[in-house]
C-alpha cells in the first residue's frame, strides 16, 4: 500500500532524475524564454555549449515589445535591440519563436496555454517570477535566475530543493462579480508576502473548482505574490476543456494516452500537507492594495492603516514608508483616493474573460481619467475586438493597444509618470515598479473598470448592471 | 564561483520589510549585459535622487556602511521578480553575505548560484541585529558558513541554510560542470519519459 500523495508530490516524484545532498535533478519539459533570458544565452555562448532540446523550449517576445505602432521600427534603439537579440539566439538554437510580427506574440504566461504548450503534469521553467500561472493546468511551473535559465538551455535540467506543501482551501460561493484576483489578494493579506516562501502552493475547494481557467490562471498567477514556490490546481474537466484542439496540445493516440494520465493528478485522500490555510469564499471583499507590497490589501470599504495604531513598531516604520510613498493620510477611506490613470493588462488579468468583465463596467460610460488596455495577447486581442469590446473601451475613452508585458513593469516605455497614481490588473504594487515615483493599487479587472468611471478607488457592485 | 566559507566585515542594517527585487535593481537597468559594473545601480532609486545625486538619508550612503559586505535586512528580502541583475548588483557592490528573517525563494537561489550567501534567521534574531548594528555602526559582523554562526559583539547567531546551497557556496561549484556528470541518468530519464508520457512532446497541428 503506497501512502496517500499530494498532487505536488506526484509532479515532484515523476520528474525526478537523481538525488544529492538533499536536492534533486528535475527533467524539464518545456522551457520558455523571452527577451530577458539573454544572459542565459550569453552563458551559453561563452561555454561554447547549443540548447539541450530546442524542440521543448519556446521563444516569445513580450516584455520589451511596443504596444503602439508596431507597423514601424521600434525608436528606442536600445528597446529595439533587446527584441531582436532574442531573434538572433532563438534563431540561433533553433527554438520556435512567437516574435513581434507573429500573429500568436502575446505575454508567455497567455500564450503558452492558448496554444496548448502548457499541460497538466508538465514541469515548466521560464526566467520570469510569474511562471507560477501554468499552475493552473496542473503543471509544476515555477521562475528562475538567469544563471538556471543557463542551466536549462545547457542541459534540459535543473537542481531544486523539495518545497513544503501548503494547500489553500477556499470553499463557497463567491459573491457576484468577484473574481480570482479578490480571492488571491485576500490569500496574501491573510498569510503575507513571504507566506507561502518555501511551500508549493494547492489552491483546492469549491470556490476554486468553480473558477474558469481564466480564474485559476490569475489566481496561480499570484501564488509568487505570496511568496510560493508554485500554484498548482488539480486538472479537471474544466482544463481538459480549455486544451481540445489548442495548436500544440496533445491529439488522437497521444491525448487520449495523455487523459488517461491526466485524471491521475489529483491529491490522494489523507495525503499530509505540510500547512493547511482555509478561507470561506462568502467572507472575500472586492480588494485594492493601499501600499506597496502586494500584502497590503483591503477590501475596498477600508480605511489606510495608521502606523500610530500598530503595535510592532518595525511594521508601524513600514507603513509609514508605504503610505508616505503612496501620498496617503492614516485613516483615509479608499474610495476617496483619487486616481490619475488606470492600466488593464498583464499576465494576471487580461484574458478574455478580464476584459469582458471591465468592459461591462466601461460600457456606455466615460472614463474620468486616461488608461491603456493591452490584452494578454495577440489572439485574445482578435476576439475582444469580434467581441465589440474594443469599441467599448475606446468609447469609455481609453486606449485599445497590442499585446505586451506593457505598464506591469515598464521596460518597453509605457510607464507611470512620476507621483501619478494608477488603478492596475497588475501583480506588484511595489515602489516603481510601473515607473519612477509611480503609485500603484493592484485590483480585479472589474474594480480597475470602477476606479476609471469614479475617478477614484470604488466598488464596482453599485455598477455592475443586471444581465 | 568563488566560495564562501567564512568572512568578517561592516554589515549595513536595512531592516525594512519588502525590500523587493525591483528595489535592488529598478527593473530599467535589466537590459545591462553582465560586465561587473550591476553595483553602480544596487538600490538605484533608494540610493539617489532624480538628479543622480546621493541621498544623504540612505544606510548604504553612510560611513562605515559604504564599505559594507555583508547586509542585516527586514523579512521578506529580494521578493518578487526572479531578476538574477538584483544579485549582480549585490555582489558588483561587494555585498557576499545578507542576512534576513525571509527571503524571495528565486532570490535566495539566484544568490547560491553567485556565490552571495543567504543567511536564513528568526525575527527576533534578525532585530536584535539590526538593533545591535543601527548602535554601534562599526562592530565587525562575522560570517562562518562552515559552522554556520553569525557573530556580531555579544551577539552568536546560528543561522539556517540548506545543505546543498551550503556545500555549493563552501566549495564554489558550478552546477552545469556537476550535473554533467549525471549525464547517463540525464538520458536514461529521458528516454523512459518518452515511452512512459509520449505526450510531453510537442506536436503542432497540421
Amino acid at each position: 500500500m503506497n501512502a496517500p500523495q499530494t498532487l505536488f508530490d506526484k509532479l515532484w516524484s515523476s520528474h525526478e532524475i537523481v538525488q544529492r545532498d538533499g536536492e534533486s535533478l528535475l527533467w524539464v519539459d518545456r522551457h520558455y524564454v523571452h527577451e530577458g533570458s539573454f544572459h542565459g544565452f550569453s552563458r551559453l555562448a561563452e561555454k561554447g555549449a547549443s540548447v539541450a532540446e530546442p524542440g521543448l523550449t519556446f521563444g516569445v517576445a513580450d516584455h520589451y515589445v511596443p504596444t503602439r505602432d508596431r507597423n514601424k521600427p521600434i525608436p528606442n534603439p536600445e528597446i529595439a535591440r533587446m527584441v531582436s537579440q532574442l531573434d538572433k539566439n532563438t534563431a540561433d538554437q533553433n527554438i520556435t519563436l512567437f516574435g513581434l510580427k507573429d500573429r500568436r506574440q502575446g505575454i508567455v504566461h497567455v500564450i503558452g496555454p492558448e496554444l496548448g504548450l502548457t499541460l497538466p503534469g508538465l514541469l515548466i521553467v521560464c526566467g520570469d517570477s510569474h511562471t507560477s500561472t501554468h499552475g493552473a493546468f496542473g503543471a509544476f511551473a515555477f521562475g528562475i535566475g538567469a544563471s538556471e535559465v543557463a542551466h536549462v538551455l545547457m542541459t534540459q535540467t535543473l537542481w531544486q530543493k523539495k518545497p513544503m506543501r501548503m494547500r489553500i482551501t477556499v470553499d463557497g460561493a463567491l459573491a457576484e462579480g468577484l473574481g480570482a484576483k479578490d480571492i488571491a489578494l485576500a490569500v496574501i493579506a491573510k498569510i503575507g508576502a513571504d507566506g507561502a516562501s518555501s511551500h508549493a502552493i494547492e489552491f483546492a475547494g469549491s470556490a476554486i473548482r468553480a473558477l474558469s481557467m481564466e480564474g485559476r490562471m490569475t489566481l496561480c498567477n499570484m501564488a509568487i505574490e505570496a511568496g510560493g514556490r508554485c500554484g498548482i490546481v488539480a486538472p479537471d474537466a474544466t482544463a481538459f476543456n480549455y486544451l481540445k484542439g489548442r495548436e500544440f496540445a496533445p491529439k488522437g493516440d497521444a491525448l487520449d494516452k495523455a487523459m488517461r494520465d491526466w485524471i491521475e493528478l489529483k491529491s490522494d485522500a489523507g495525503a499530509m500537507f505540510d500547512r493547511e490555510v482555509s478561507i470561506d469564499a462568502a467572507t472575500v471583499a472586492p480588494f485594492v492594495t493601499w501600499g506597496t507590497s502586494p500584502e497590503d490589501a483591503l477590501p475596498i470599504d477600508g480605511r489606510v492603516p495608521d502606523p500610530a495604531r500598530e503595535q510592532n513598531l518595525e511594521r508601524a516604520k513600514y507603513i509609514r514608508g508605504a503610505i508616505d510613498y503612496m501620498g496617503l493620510s492614516p485613516g483615509e477611506k479608499l474610495t476617496d483616493i483619487a486616481i490619475d490613470r488606470v492600466f488593464i493588462g498583464s499576465c494576471t488579468n487580461a484574458r478574455i474573460e478580464d476584459l469582458r468583465a471591465a468592459a461591462a463596467i466601461l460600457a456606455n460610460r466615460i472614463s474620468k481619467v486616461p488608461g491603456l488596455v493591452s490584452p494578454g495577447s495577440s489572439s485574445v486581442k482578435r476576439q475582444a475586438e469580434e467581441e465589440g469590446l474594443d469599441r467599448l473601451f475606446r468609447e469609455a475613452g481609453l486606449e485599445w493597444a497590442d499585446s505586451g508585458c506593457s505598464m506591469c513593469v515598464g521596460i518597453n516605455g509605457d510607464l507611470v509618470a512620476s507621483g501619478e497614481r494608477c488603478a492596475s490588473t497588475t501583480n506588484r504594487n511595489f515602489r516603481g515598479r510601473q515607473g519612477v515615483g509611480a503609485r500603484t493599487h493592484i485590483m480585479s479587472p472589474a474594480m480597475v473598470a470602477a476606479a476609471a468611471v469614479s475617478g477614484h478607488l470604488a466598488d464596482m457592485r453599485p455598477l455592475m448592471r443586471k444581465a | 564561483m568563488e566560495k564562501f566559507i567564512r568572512m568578517t566585515a561592516i554589515a549595513c542594517p536595512l531592516p525594512a520589510e519588502n525590500i523587493d527585487t525591483d528595489q535592488i535593481l529598478p527593473a530599467r537597468y535589466l537590459k545591462l549585459p553582465r560586465k561587473g559594473e550591476h553595483g553602480k545601480v544596487l538600490f538605484h532609486d533608494l540610493r539617489f535622487d532624480a538628479p543622480g545625486h546621493e541621498k544623504a538619508d540612505f544606510a548604504l550612503n553612510k560611513s562605515p556602511w559604504r564599505e559594507a559586505k555583508i547586509i542585516a535586512g527586514g523579512r521578506n528580502f529580494g521578493g518578487g521578480s526572479s531578476r538574477e541583475a538584483a544579485v549582480y548588483a549585490l555582489y558588483d557592490f561587494g555585498i557576499r553575505c545578507v542576512i534576513a528573517p525571509s527571503f524571495g525563494d528565486i532570490f535566495s537561489q539566484n544568490a547560491t548560484k553567485n556565490g552571495l550567501l543567504t543567511a536564513l534567521v528568526t525575527d527576533a534574531e534578525g532585530g536584535a541585529l539590526t538593533d545591535a548594528l543601527a548602535r554601534e555602526p562599526t562592530l565587525p559582523v562575522t560570517v562562518d558558513l562552515d559552522q554556520q554562526i553569525v557573530v556580531c559583539g555579544d551577539l552568536r547567531i546560528q543561522f539556517t541554510i540548506d545543505p546543498a546551497r551550503r556545500i555549493r557556496l563552501l566549495n564554489g561549484w558550478d552546477d552545469i560542470d556537476l550535473t554533467e556528470t549525471f549525464r547517463g541518468e540525464i538520458n536514461a530519464f529521458k528516454a523512459a519519459n518518452l515511452k512512459q508520457r509520449p505526450w510531453i512532446v510537442p506536436t503542432q497541428a497540421t
